[in-house]
Protein backbone atom coordinates (compact mmCIF):
# COMPACT_ATOMS: atom_id res chain seq x y z
CA UNK A 1 0.00 0.00 0.00
CA UNK A 2 1.58 3.77 -0.76
CA UNK A 3 1.70 5.47 2.12
CA UNK A 4 0.19 8.92 2.33
CA UNK A 5 2.42 11.49 1.33
CA UNK A 6 1.16 14.60 -0.17
CA UNK A 7 2.00 14.81 -3.54
CA UNK A 8 0.81 17.94 -5.79
CA UNK A 9 1.36 16.18 -9.16
CA UNK A 10 3.08 12.94 -10.68
CA UNK A 11 6.31 12.72 -11.77
CA UNK A 12 7.57 11.46 -14.91
CA UNK A 13 10.70 11.08 -16.87
CA UNK A 14 9.83 12.12 -20.58
CA UNK A 15 14.30 12.12 -22.03
CA UNK A 16 17.53 11.02 -20.71
CA UNK A 17 21.05 11.75 -22.58
CA UNK A 18 24.17 11.22 -22.10
CA UNK A 19 28.01 12.02 -23.53
CA UNK A 20 30.66 9.42 -23.61
CA UNK A 21 32.27 8.27 -20.35
CA UNK A 22 36.15 8.50 -20.37
CA UNK A 23 39.24 8.37 -18.33
CA UNK A 24 40.20 12.24 -20.23
CA UNK A 25 37.57 14.33 -22.54
CA UNK A 26 38.51 17.42 -24.24
CA UNK A 27 35.43 19.21 -23.46
CA UNK A 28 35.10 21.17 -20.26
CA UNK A 29 32.76 20.22 -17.71
CA UNK A 30 30.57 23.25 -19.09
CA UNK A 31 30.47 21.53 -22.42
CA UNK A 32 29.74 17.94 -21.07
CA UNK A 33 26.68 19.38 -18.99
CA UNK A 34 25.29 21.10 -22.28
CA UNK A 35 25.76 17.94 -24.00
CA UNK A 36 24.19 15.97 -22.36
CA UNK A 37 21.44 18.47 -21.32
CA UNK A 38 21.26 19.01 -25.38
CA UNK A 39 20.90 15.09 -25.86
CA UNK A 40 18.24 15.19 -22.44
CA UNK A 41 16.39 17.98 -24.12
CA UNK A 42 15.89 16.52 -27.56
CA UNK A 43 14.83 13.20 -26.78
CA UNK A 44 12.09 14.51 -24.61
CA UNK A 45 11.24 16.57 -27.80
CA UNK A 46 11.64 19.69 -25.66
CA UNK A 47 14.04 22.71 -25.55
CA UNK A 48 14.84 24.94 -22.79
CA UNK A 49 12.15 27.21 -23.30
CA UNK A 50 10.43 24.21 -21.84
CA UNK A 51 12.08 23.82 -18.46
CA UNK A 52 10.72 25.52 -15.75
CA UNK A 53 13.70 24.71 -12.80
CA UNK A 54 17.02 23.24 -13.39
CA UNK A 55 18.60 20.76 -10.72
CA UNK A 56 22.35 20.44 -11.27
CA UNK A 57 24.71 17.37 -9.25
CA UNK A 58 28.55 17.46 -9.24
CA UNK A 59 30.44 15.66 -6.88
CA UNK A 60 33.54 17.25 -4.65
CA UNK A 61 34.45 20.57 -5.98
CA UNK A 62 38.21 19.44 -5.93
CA UNK A 63 37.36 16.79 -8.89
CA UNK A 64 36.94 19.87 -11.30
CA UNK A 65 39.36 22.20 -9.41
CA UNK A 66 36.91 24.90 -9.40
CA UNK A 67 35.14 26.57 -5.99
CA UNK A 68 31.41 26.74 -6.33
CA UNK A 69 30.81 24.02 -9.10
CA UNK A 70 27.19 24.14 -9.27
CA UNK A 71 27.43 27.97 -10.13
CA UNK A 72 29.95 27.38 -12.91
CA UNK A 73 28.09 24.23 -14.44
CA UNK A 74 24.66 26.52 -14.47
CA UNK A 75 24.72 28.02 -17.71
CA UNK A 76 26.01 24.51 -19.57
CA UNK A 77 23.32 23.20 -17.58
CA UNK A 78 20.60 25.19 -19.01
CA UNK A 79 20.83 27.43 -15.47
CA UNK A 80 20.17 31.06 -15.82
CA UNK A 81 16.78 33.45 -14.90
CA UNK A 82 15.61 30.39 -13.83
CA UNK A 83 15.74 28.65 -10.33
CA UNK A 84 18.71 26.68 -9.79
CA UNK A 85 20.11 23.90 -7.68
CA UNK A 86 22.76 22.52 -6.67
CA UNK A 87 22.99 18.97 -5.42
CA UNK A 88 25.68 17.27 -3.63
CA UNK A 89 25.93 14.15 -1.71
CA UNK A 90 28.97 12.97 -2.21
CA UNK A 91 29.25 9.70 -4.71
CA UNK A 92 24.97 9.42 -3.10
CA UNK A 93 24.69 12.92 -6.08
CA UNK A 94 23.69 10.52 -8.92
CA UNK A 95 20.81 9.40 -7.67
CA UNK A 96 20.24 12.33 -5.52
CA UNK A 97 19.89 14.66 -8.39
CA UNK A 98 16.24 13.02 -9.81
CA UNK A 99 15.36 13.03 -6.31
CA UNK A 100 15.57 16.68 -5.27
CA UNK A 101 14.50 17.33 -9.38
CA UNK A 102 10.90 14.94 -8.31
CA UNK A 103 10.06 16.76 -5.50
CA UNK A 104 10.57 20.21 -7.30
CA UNK A 105 7.73 18.99 -9.93
CA UNK A 106 5.91 16.83 -6.83
CA UNK A 107 5.64 20.15 -4.99
CA UNK A 108 4.03 21.94 -7.66
CA UNK A 109 6.41 24.30 -8.25
CA UNK A 110 8.00 23.31 -11.53
CA UNK A 111 6.19 21.49 -14.15
CA UNK A 112 9.14 20.54 -15.68
CA UNK A 113 13.10 19.88 -14.56
CA UNK A 114 16.14 19.17 -16.52
CA UNK A 115 18.64 17.25 -14.01
CA UNK A 116 21.85 17.25 -14.27
CA UNK A 117 25.20 15.68 -13.49
CA UNK A 118 28.75 16.13 -14.30
CA UNK A 119 32.25 14.96 -13.52
CA UNK A 120 35.73 15.94 -14.55
CA UNK A 121 38.00 14.14 -12.90
CA UNK A 122 41.25 13.90 -15.33
CA UNK A 123 41.73 17.55 -13.92
CA UNK A 124 43.06 16.35 -10.67
CA UNK A 125 46.51 15.03 -11.73
CA UNK A 126 48.57 12.46 -11.82
CA UNK A 127 45.78 10.68 -9.94
CA UNK A 128 42.31 12.30 -8.27
CA UNK A 129 43.03 9.81 -5.86
CA UNK A 130 45.31 12.64 -4.04
CA UNK A 131 42.29 14.88 -4.22
CA UNK A 132 40.55 12.37 -1.42
CA UNK A 133 42.64 13.19 0.89
CA UNK A 134 40.76 16.32 1.99
CA UNK A 135 37.30 14.15 2.56
CA UNK A 136 39.28 12.29 5.86
CA UNK A 137 38.83 13.96 9.39
CA UNK A 138 41.75 15.91 10.07
CA UNK A 139 42.55 15.37 13.13
CA UNK A 140 42.07 11.42 13.83
CA UNK A 141 42.53 10.21 10.35
CA UNK A 142 44.56 12.41 8.13
CA UNK A 143 47.76 11.42 10.06
CA UNK A 144 47.38 8.27 9.50
CA UNK A 145 48.08 9.14 5.66
CA UNK A 146 44.83 7.12 4.44
CA UNK A 147 44.30 6.57 1.31
CA UNK A 148 40.62 6.30 -0.12
CA UNK A 149 40.70 2.49 -0.86
CA UNK A 150 41.54 2.07 2.72
CA UNK A 151 38.20 2.05 3.71
CA UNK A 152 36.58 0.10 0.96
CA UNK A 153 39.16 -2.33 1.59
CA UNK A 154 37.65 -2.28 5.08
CA UNK A 155 34.23 -2.77 4.18
CA UNK A 156 34.65 -4.93 1.51
CA UNK A 157 37.14 -7.84 3.92
CA UNK A 158 34.45 -7.31 6.55
CA UNK A 159 31.69 -7.92 4.40
CA UNK A 160 33.90 -11.31 2.88
CA UNK A 161 34.18 -12.13 6.52
CA UNK A 162 30.76 -11.99 7.99
CA UNK A 163 29.09 -13.35 4.54
CA UNK A 164 31.83 -15.85 3.94
CA UNK A 165 32.23 -14.67 0.53
CA UNK A 166 35.49 -15.38 -1.50
CA UNK A 167 37.92 -12.96 -3.68
CA UNK A 168 36.15 -15.26 -6.48
CA UNK A 169 32.73 -14.66 -6.00
CA UNK A 170 33.39 -10.94 -5.65
CA UNK A 171 35.23 -10.99 -8.95
CA UNK A 172 31.76 -12.42 -11.07
CA UNK A 173 30.08 -8.65 -10.30
CA UNK A 174 33.38 -6.54 -12.14
CA UNK A 175 33.09 -9.95 -14.98
CA UNK A 176 29.54 -9.81 -15.37
CA UNK A 177 29.28 -5.83 -15.64
CA UNK A 178 32.12 -5.07 -17.86
CA UNK A 179 30.59 -7.99 -20.09
CA UNK A 180 27.54 -6.04 -20.15
CA UNK A 181 28.79 -2.32 -20.71
CA UNK A 182 29.98 -3.72 -24.36
CA UNK A 183 26.72 -3.28 -25.65
CA UNK A 184 26.63 0.32 -24.23
CA UNK A 185 27.64 3.18 -26.71
CA UNK A 186 28.79 5.23 -23.83
CA UNK A 187 31.12 2.54 -22.15
CA UNK A 188 34.75 3.56 -20.84
CA UNK A 189 35.61 0.05 -19.08
CA UNK A 190 33.74 -2.57 -21.58
CA UNK A 191 35.65 -6.26 -21.42
CA UNK A 192 35.49 -9.35 -21.83
CA UNK A 193 37.29 -10.56 -18.37
CA UNK A 194 37.40 -13.49 -16.42
CA UNK A 195 37.56 -14.14 -12.32
CA UNK A 196 40.83 -14.98 -12.97
CA UNK A 197 42.24 -11.39 -15.03
CA UNK A 198 40.26 -9.85 -11.62
CA UNK A 199 42.47 -11.48 -9.42
CA UNK A 200 45.47 -10.95 -11.63
CA UNK A 201 45.39 -7.56 -11.60
CA UNK A 202 47.18 -4.97 -9.65
CA UNK A 203 46.54 -5.54 -6.13
CA UNK A 204 45.90 -1.81 -4.76
CA UNK A 205 44.72 -2.50 -1.12
CA UNK A 206 44.42 -5.90 -0.40
CA UNK A 207 41.23 -7.36 -0.73
CA UNK A 208 40.95 -4.51 -3.58
CA UNK A 209 42.71 -5.12 -6.79
CA UNK A 210 42.62 -3.14 -9.97
CA UNK A 211 39.91 -4.63 -11.31
CA UNK A 212 37.64 -4.96 -8.47
CA UNK A 213 37.53 -0.60 -8.87
CA UNK A 214 35.27 1.13 -11.36
CA UNK A 215 37.87 3.47 -13.27
CA UNK A 216 38.63 7.26 -12.99
CA UNK A 217 36.29 9.21 -15.49
CA UNK A 218 34.87 12.32 -16.83
CA UNK A 219 31.83 12.50 -18.57
CA UNK A 220 28.02 13.75 -17.79
CA UNK A 221 24.42 13.04 -17.89
CA UNK A 222 21.21 14.16 -17.95
CA UNK A 223 17.36 13.67 -17.39
CA UNK A 224 14.07 15.78 -17.75
CA UNK A 225 11.30 15.24 -15.43
CA UNK A 226 8.03 16.43 -15.82
CA UNK A 227 4.71 16.53 -14.05
CA UNK A 228 1.35 14.15 -15.10
CA UNK A 229 0.29 16.77 -17.45
CA UNK A 230 2.91 17.55 -19.69
CA UNK A 231 4.72 14.11 -19.78
CA UNK A 232 1.37 12.63 -21.38
CA UNK A 233 1.29 15.79 -23.80
CA UNK A 234 5.56 14.71 -25.00
CA UNK A 235 5.49 11.08 -24.83
CA UNK A 236 3.11 7.57 -24.89
CA UNK A 237 5.69 5.94 -22.65
CA UNK A 238 6.19 8.30 -19.44
CA UNK A 239 8.52 6.18 -16.73
CA UNK A 240 7.37 7.40 -13.67
CA UNK A 241 9.20 7.82 -10.26
CA UNK A 242 7.35 6.17 -7.82
CA UNK A 243 9.18 6.75 -4.56
CA UNK A 244 12.17 8.03 -3.78
CA UNK A 245 14.87 8.44 -0.38
CA UNK A 246 17.83 9.47 0.97
CA UNK A 247 19.16 8.44 4.39
CA UNK A 248 22.78 9.74 5.87
CA UNK A 249 24.86 7.25 8.43
CA UNK A 250 27.09 9.24 10.70
CA UNK A 251 30.43 9.73 10.06
CA UNK A 252 31.94 7.48 12.55
CA UNK A 253 32.75 4.66 10.10
CA UNK A 254 34.66 2.98 12.47
CA UNK A 255 32.17 2.96 15.07
CA UNK A 256 29.82 0.62 12.96
CA UNK A 257 29.67 -2.63 11.33
CA UNK A 258 30.93 -2.32 7.98
CA UNK A 259 29.24 -5.72 6.61
CA UNK A 260 25.60 -3.95 6.37
CA UNK A 261 24.49 -0.93 4.55
CA UNK A 262 22.05 0.35 7.17
CA UNK A 263 22.48 3.68 5.31
CA UNK A 264 20.72 2.15 2.41
CA UNK A 265 17.97 -0.21 3.41
CA UNK A 266 16.48 3.07 5.44
CA UNK A 267 16.76 5.20 2.39
CA UNK A 268 15.50 2.06 0.29
CA UNK A 269 12.25 1.81 2.86
CA UNK A 270 11.34 5.61 2.50
CA UNK A 271 11.82 4.86 -1.65
CA UNK A 272 9.50 1.40 -1.26
CA UNK A 273 6.93 2.97 1.56
CA UNK A 274 6.25 5.70 -1.37
CA UNK A 275 6.01 3.82 -4.26
CA UNK A 276 3.85 1.15 -2.26
CA UNK A 277 6.29 -1.86 -2.27
CA UNK A 278 6.24 -3.97 0.12
CA UNK A 279 8.27 -6.95 -1.37
CA UNK A 280 10.79 -5.70 -3.56
CA UNK A 281 12.79 -8.87 -3.80
CA UNK A 282 9.22 -9.87 -5.90
CA UNK A 283 8.28 -6.73 -7.14
CA UNK A 284 11.37 -5.28 -8.04
CA UNK A 285 11.93 -6.40 -12.37
CA UNK A 286 15.48 -4.78 -12.96
CA UNK A 287 18.11 -2.66 -10.73
CA UNK A 288 21.19 -0.67 -11.02
CA UNK A 289 22.75 -0.92 -7.35
CA UNK A 290 25.58 1.25 -6.93
CA UNK A 291 28.72 -0.46 -8.61
CA UNK A 292 31.99 1.87 -7.72
CA UNK A 293 33.33 -1.82 -6.10
CA UNK A 294 32.21 -5.52 -7.35
CA UNK A 295 31.40 -5.89 -3.73
CA UNK A 296 29.61 -3.11 -3.50
CA UNK A 297 27.15 -4.10 -6.05
CA UNK A 298 26.62 -7.38 -3.96
CA UNK A 299 26.52 -4.84 -0.52
CA UNK A 300 23.95 -2.83 -2.24
CA UNK A 301 21.41 -5.97 -3.76
CA UNK A 302 21.28 -6.82 0.09
CA UNK A 303 20.80 -3.28 1.38
CA UNK A 304 18.15 -2.71 -1.28
CA UNK A 305 16.56 -5.48 -0.07
CA UNK A 306 16.49 -7.80 -3.32
CA UNK A 307 18.23 -10.51 -1.63
CA UNK A 308 18.60 -12.10 1.90
CA UNK A 309 21.60 -10.74 3.75
CA UNK A 310 25.15 -12.12 2.84
CA UNK A 311 22.60 -14.34 0.12
CA UNK A 312 23.86 -12.00 -2.99
CA UNK A 313 26.96 -13.66 -4.02
CA UNK A 314 25.08 -17.14 -4.24
CA UNK A 315 22.77 -15.78 -6.14
CA UNK A 316 25.18 -14.43 -8.52
CA UNK A 317 27.03 -16.86 -8.90
CA UNK A 318 23.55 -18.92 -10.50
CA UNK A 319 23.35 -16.08 -12.66
CA UNK A 320 20.21 -14.61 -11.01
CA UNK A 321 21.29 -11.06 -11.72
CA UNK A 322 22.68 -11.74 -15.44
CA UNK A 323 20.66 -9.74 -18.18
CA UNK A 324 19.12 -12.99 -18.90
CA UNK A 325 18.58 -13.38 -15.41
CA UNK A 326 15.56 -13.40 -12.75
CA UNK A 327 16.26 -10.03 -11.14
CA UNK A 328 19.40 -8.44 -13.50
CA UNK A 329 20.89 -5.66 -12.42
CA UNK A 330 23.38 -3.03 -13.84
CA UNK A 331 22.40 -4.77 -17.35
CA UNK A 332 23.79 -1.61 -18.76
CA UNK A 333 27.24 -2.17 -17.19
CA UNK A 334 26.91 -0.22 -14.15
CA UNK A 335 30.02 1.96 -12.47
CA UNK A 336 32.46 -0.91 -13.20
CA UNK A 337 31.88 -1.29 -17.02
CA UNK A 338 30.46 2.06 -18.58
CA UNK A 339 32.61 4.46 -16.04
CA UNK A 340 32.19 6.72 -12.73
CA UNK A 341 32.03 10.26 -13.15
CA UNK A 342 30.92 9.98 -10.04
CA UNK A 343 27.39 12.31 -10.00
CA UNK A 344 27.12 11.73 -14.28
CA UNK A 345 27.36 8.24 -13.04
CA UNK A 346 24.40 8.09 -10.91
CA UNK A 347 22.21 9.98 -13.24
CA UNK A 348 23.23 7.59 -15.90
CA UNK A 349 22.20 4.15 -13.57
CA UNK A 350 18.90 6.03 -13.49
CA UNK A 351 18.88 6.68 -17.52
CA UNK A 352 19.63 3.23 -18.34
CA UNK A 353 16.61 2.32 -15.80
CA UNK A 354 14.73 4.64 -18.06
CA UNK A 355 15.55 2.84 -21.43
CA UNK A 356 15.07 -0.30 -20.02
CA UNK A 357 11.28 0.22 -18.97
CA UNK A 358 10.83 1.57 -21.89
CA UNK A 359 12.29 -1.26 -23.65
CA UNK A 360 14.66 0.69 -25.56
CA UNK A 361 18.11 -0.44 -24.79
CA UNK A 362 18.45 -2.68 -27.59
CA UNK A 363 20.78 -5.52 -26.80
CA UNK A 364 21.16 -4.52 -23.49
CA UNK A 365 17.67 -5.02 -22.89
CA UNK A 366 16.76 -7.36 -20.71
CA UNK A 367 15.14 -10.58 -21.32
CA UNK A 368 11.75 -10.81 -19.01
CA UNK A 369 8.97 -8.01 -19.11
CA UNK A 370 10.12 -5.21 -16.49
CA UNK A 371 7.53 -2.76 -14.83
CA UNK A 372 9.23 -1.30 -11.78
CA UNK A 373 13.07 -0.55 -11.36
CA UNK A 374 15.08 0.74 -8.49
CA UNK A 375 18.61 2.60 -8.69
CA UNK A 376 20.69 3.66 -5.70
CA UNK A 377 24.01 5.70 -4.94
CA UNK A 378 26.54 5.98 -2.42
CA UNK A 379 28.92 8.25 -1.23
CA UNK A 380 30.81 10.28 1.45
CA UNK A 381 32.49 8.43 4.09
CA UNK A 382 30.05 5.71 3.61
CA UNK A 383 27.31 6.78 4.82
CA UNK A 384 24.76 8.52 2.01
CA UNK A 385 22.15 6.10 0.80
CA UNK A 386 19.93 7.49 -2.47
CA UNK A 387 17.02 6.01 -3.87
CA UNK A 388 14.79 6.02 -6.63
CA UNK A 389 12.10 3.96 -7.71
CA UNK A 390 10.87 3.78 -11.14
CA UNK A 391 7.95 2.05 -12.61
CA UNK A 392 5.86 2.51 -16.10
CA UNK B 1 19.26 1.54 -29.15
CA UNK B 2 19.22 4.28 -26.91
CA UNK B 3 21.21 6.24 -25.86
CA UNK B 4 21.49 6.93 -29.92
CA UNK B 5 24.35 9.05 -29.95
CA UNK B 6 26.92 9.87 -27.20
CA UNK B 7 28.91 13.25 -27.48
CA UNK B 8 32.74 13.88 -26.36
CA UNK B 9 35.83 13.61 -27.28
CA UNK B 10 38.64 10.83 -25.43
CA UNK B 11 42.18 12.50 -25.63
CA UNK B 12 45.25 10.92 -23.99
CA UNK B 13 47.51 12.91 -21.53
CA UNK B 14 50.19 13.58 -24.50
CA UNK B 15 47.31 14.90 -26.75
CA UNK B 16 45.84 17.46 -23.61
CA UNK B 17 49.62 18.57 -23.18
CA UNK B 18 49.92 19.40 -26.56
CA UNK B 19 46.70 21.78 -26.81
CA UNK B 20 46.87 25.94 -26.85
CA UNK B 21 46.07 26.99 -23.62
CA UNK B 22 46.42 24.06 -21.28
CA UNK B 23 46.70 25.43 -16.93
CA UNK B 24 48.79 23.99 -14.71
CA UNK B 25 47.57 24.78 -11.02
CA UNK B 26 48.40 23.65 -7.68
CA UNK B 27 46.39 25.23 -4.82
CA UNK B 28 48.13 26.70 -2.14
CA UNK B 29 45.85 26.39 0.58
CA UNK B 30 46.98 25.85 4.74
CA UNK B 31 44.73 25.66 7.80
CA UNK B 32 45.32 25.05 11.14
CA UNK B 33 41.80 23.14 12.64
CA UNK B 34 41.17 22.65 16.14
CA UNK B 35 40.67 19.42 16.91
CA UNK B 36 37.62 20.75 19.82
CA UNK B 37 36.42 20.28 23.07
CA UNK B 38 36.26 16.36 23.19
CA UNK B 39 39.26 15.41 20.76
CA UNK B 40 42.09 17.61 22.71
CA UNK B 41 41.01 15.78 25.72
CA UNK B 42 41.56 12.57 24.02
CA UNK B 43 44.43 13.89 22.69
CA UNK B 44 46.03 14.98 25.85
CA UNK B 45 45.15 11.26 27.19
CA UNK B 46 47.13 9.85 24.37
CA UNK B 47 50.11 11.91 25.20
CA UNK B 48 49.80 10.07 28.84
CA UNK B 49 49.87 6.73 27.18
CA UNK B 50 45.84 6.72 27.84
CA UNK B 51 42.68 6.16 26.08
CA UNK B 52 39.62 8.34 26.81
CA UNK B 53 35.94 7.88 26.23
CA UNK B 54 33.11 10.22 27.05
CA UNK B 55 30.15 8.67 28.50
CA UNK B 56 26.20 9.36 27.48
CA UNK B 57 24.80 9.51 30.86
CA UNK B 58 21.74 8.63 28.88
CA UNK B 59 21.89 5.28 26.90
CA UNK B 60 25.38 4.81 29.31
CA UNK B 61 27.45 3.65 25.99
CA UNK B 62 31.52 5.45 26.64
CA UNK B 63 31.78 6.66 23.27
CA UNK B 64 35.08 6.34 21.72
CA UNK B 65 36.82 8.66 19.85
CA UNK B 66 34.96 11.16 22.34
CA UNK B 67 32.35 13.69 21.36
CA UNK B 68 30.87 16.21 23.79
CA UNK B 69 27.60 15.05 22.57
CA UNK B 70 25.75 11.49 22.08
CA UNK B 71 24.65 11.35 18.54
CA UNK B 72 21.99 8.14 19.02
CA UNK B 73 20.35 10.16 22.13
CA UNK B 74 21.27 14.16 21.26
CA UNK B 75 22.27 15.31 24.94
CA UNK B 76 25.48 16.47 26.17
CA UNK B 77 28.32 13.33 27.19
CA UNK B 78 29.61 13.82 30.95
CA UNK B 79 31.86 11.67 32.70
CA UNK B 80 35.49 11.00 30.90
CA UNK B 81 36.31 7.07 31.16
CA UNK B 82 39.05 5.63 30.55
CA UNK B 83 39.43 2.55 28.55
CA UNK B 84 41.95 -0.42 28.48
CA UNK B 85 42.65 -0.16 24.43
CA UNK B 86 42.14 -3.69 24.14
CA UNK B 87 40.10 -4.53 21.61
CA UNK B 88 39.13 -6.88 19.04
CA UNK B 89 40.14 -6.46 15.38
CA UNK B 90 37.11 -5.78 13.40
CA UNK B 91 38.11 -6.03 9.99
CA UNK B 92 41.88 -5.58 8.11
CA UNK B 93 43.13 -4.93 4.90
CA UNK B 94 47.12 -4.58 3.01
CA UNK B 95 47.67 -1.28 1.33
CA UNK B 96 50.29 -1.40 -1.20
CA UNK B 97 49.88 1.87 -2.11
CA UNK B 98 49.73 5.38 -0.35
CA UNK B 99 47.97 8.82 -0.10
CA UNK B 100 48.25 9.86 -4.17
CA UNK B 101 48.53 6.00 -5.70
CA UNK B 102 52.56 5.61 -5.53
CA UNK B 103 53.15 2.06 -4.76
CA UNK B 104 55.07 1.51 -1.24
CA UNK B 105 57.68 -0.01 -0.60
CA UNK B 106 56.82 -2.03 2.47
CA UNK B 107 53.15 -2.46 2.41
CA UNK B 108 51.15 -1.22 5.38
CA UNK B 109 48.29 -3.38 7.18
CA UNK B 110 45.19 -1.49 8.41
CA UNK B 111 42.42 -2.13 10.70
CA UNK B 112 39.13 -1.02 12.41
CA UNK B 113 39.42 -2.20 16.32
CA UNK B 114 36.66 -2.35 18.22
CA UNK B 115 37.25 -1.35 21.60
CA UNK B 116 36.61 -2.84 24.98
CA UNK B 117 34.05 -0.12 26.56
CA UNK B 118 31.03 -0.37 28.88
CA UNK B 119 27.76 0.08 27.49
CA UNK B 120 27.86 -1.34 24.18
CA UNK B 121 26.41 -5.11 23.61
CA UNK B 122 28.12 -8.01 22.21
CA UNK B 123 28.45 -7.59 18.64
CA UNK B 124 26.53 -4.40 18.11
CA UNK B 125 25.75 -2.84 15.05
CA UNK B 126 27.45 -0.12 16.68
CA UNK B 127 30.60 0.36 18.79
CA UNK B 128 33.39 2.28 20.21
CA UNK B 129 36.20 1.99 18.14
CA UNK B 130 39.29 3.46 16.20
CA UNK B 131 40.79 3.19 13.12
CA UNK B 132 44.53 2.38 12.89
CA UNK B 133 47.59 0.56 11.61
CA UNK B 134 48.32 -2.88 12.86
CA UNK B 135 51.64 -3.95 13.65
CA UNK B 136 52.66 -7.89 14.39
CA UNK B 137 50.70 -9.71 12.17
CA UNK B 138 51.10 -10.88 8.68
CA UNK B 139 49.85 -10.21 5.11
CA UNK B 140 48.87 -13.96 5.31
CA UNK B 141 46.51 -13.37 8.45
CA UNK B 142 44.84 -10.68 6.83
CA UNK B 143 44.67 -12.96 3.97
CA UNK B 144 42.98 -15.83 5.87
CA UNK B 145 41.06 -13.64 7.91
CA UNK B 146 43.16 -15.25 11.47
CA UNK B 147 43.29 -11.68 11.59
CA UNK B 148 39.70 -10.91 12.52
CA UNK B 149 38.47 -11.21 15.88
CA UNK B 150 42.27 -11.25 16.88
CA UNK B 151 42.46 -9.84 20.39
CA UNK B 152 44.94 -6.41 20.48
CA UNK B 153 46.17 -3.77 22.25
CA UNK B 154 47.80 -0.46 21.31
CA UNK B 155 51.42 0.00 21.20
CA UNK B 156 52.44 3.21 22.35
CA UNK B 157 55.65 5.64 21.13
CA UNK B 158 58.07 6.03 23.68
CA UNK B 159 56.94 8.61 25.95
CA UNK B 160 59.28 11.73 25.15
CA UNK B 161 58.65 10.70 21.71
CA UNK B 162 54.24 11.45 22.17
CA UNK B 163 53.03 14.95 21.18
CA UNK B 164 49.05 14.67 21.40
CA UNK B 165 48.58 12.86 18.18
CA UNK B 166 46.83 9.91 16.96
CA UNK B 167 50.09 8.75 16.00
CA UNK B 168 51.21 8.58 19.52
CA UNK B 169 50.04 4.96 19.10
CA UNK B 170 52.11 3.22 17.25
CA UNK B 171 50.22 0.63 16.46
CA UNK B 172 47.82 -1.53 17.69
CA UNK B 173 49.36 -5.13 18.40
CA UNK B 174 48.36 -8.74 18.80
CA UNK B 175 48.07 -9.36 22.48
CA UNK B 176 50.58 -12.12 24.02
CA UNK B 177 48.73 -15.44 24.72
CA UNK B 178 47.15 -15.23 28.00
CA UNK B 179 47.84 -11.52 28.65
CA UNK B 180 45.28 -9.91 30.65
CA UNK B 181 44.66 -5.97 29.29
Amino acid sequence: MKSNIFVKDKVAIVGAGLTLFRRRLLETPRDLAWEASREALSSAGLTLKDIDCIVVGSAPDAFDGIHMKGEYLADGSGGFNKPVVRVFVGGGTGVMVPAVAWWHVASGLCKTVLAVGEEKMSHAYPHPQGVFAYIWDPILERPLGPNLIWIFALEMRRYMHVCNASKEDIALVSVKNKRNALDHPAAQAAAKITVDDVLKSEVLVWPVQLLDISPVSDGAAALVLASESVARRVTDTPVWVEGIGFTLDNTHWYNRDLAYPRYLEYAARMAYKMAGIERPWREIDVAEPYDPFDYKELHHIEGLMLARRCEAPKLLKEGYFDRSGELPTSPGGGLLGVGNPIAAAGVMKVAELFWQLRYEAGARQVKKPVHKAVANAWGDLMQAGTVVVLST
Amino acid sequence: MKPERVPGRYIREEDLRRLPGVIEYTPTARYSYSAGQALSEFLRGLKDGRILGKLCPSCRRVLVPPRVYCEFCFTPTTEWVEVTGAGRVETAVISYIGVARERLEKPEIIGVIRLDAPGHAENSFDFAGLFHKLCGVTEDDVKSGRVIGMRVKPRWKPVHERVGSILDIECFEPLQPREVV
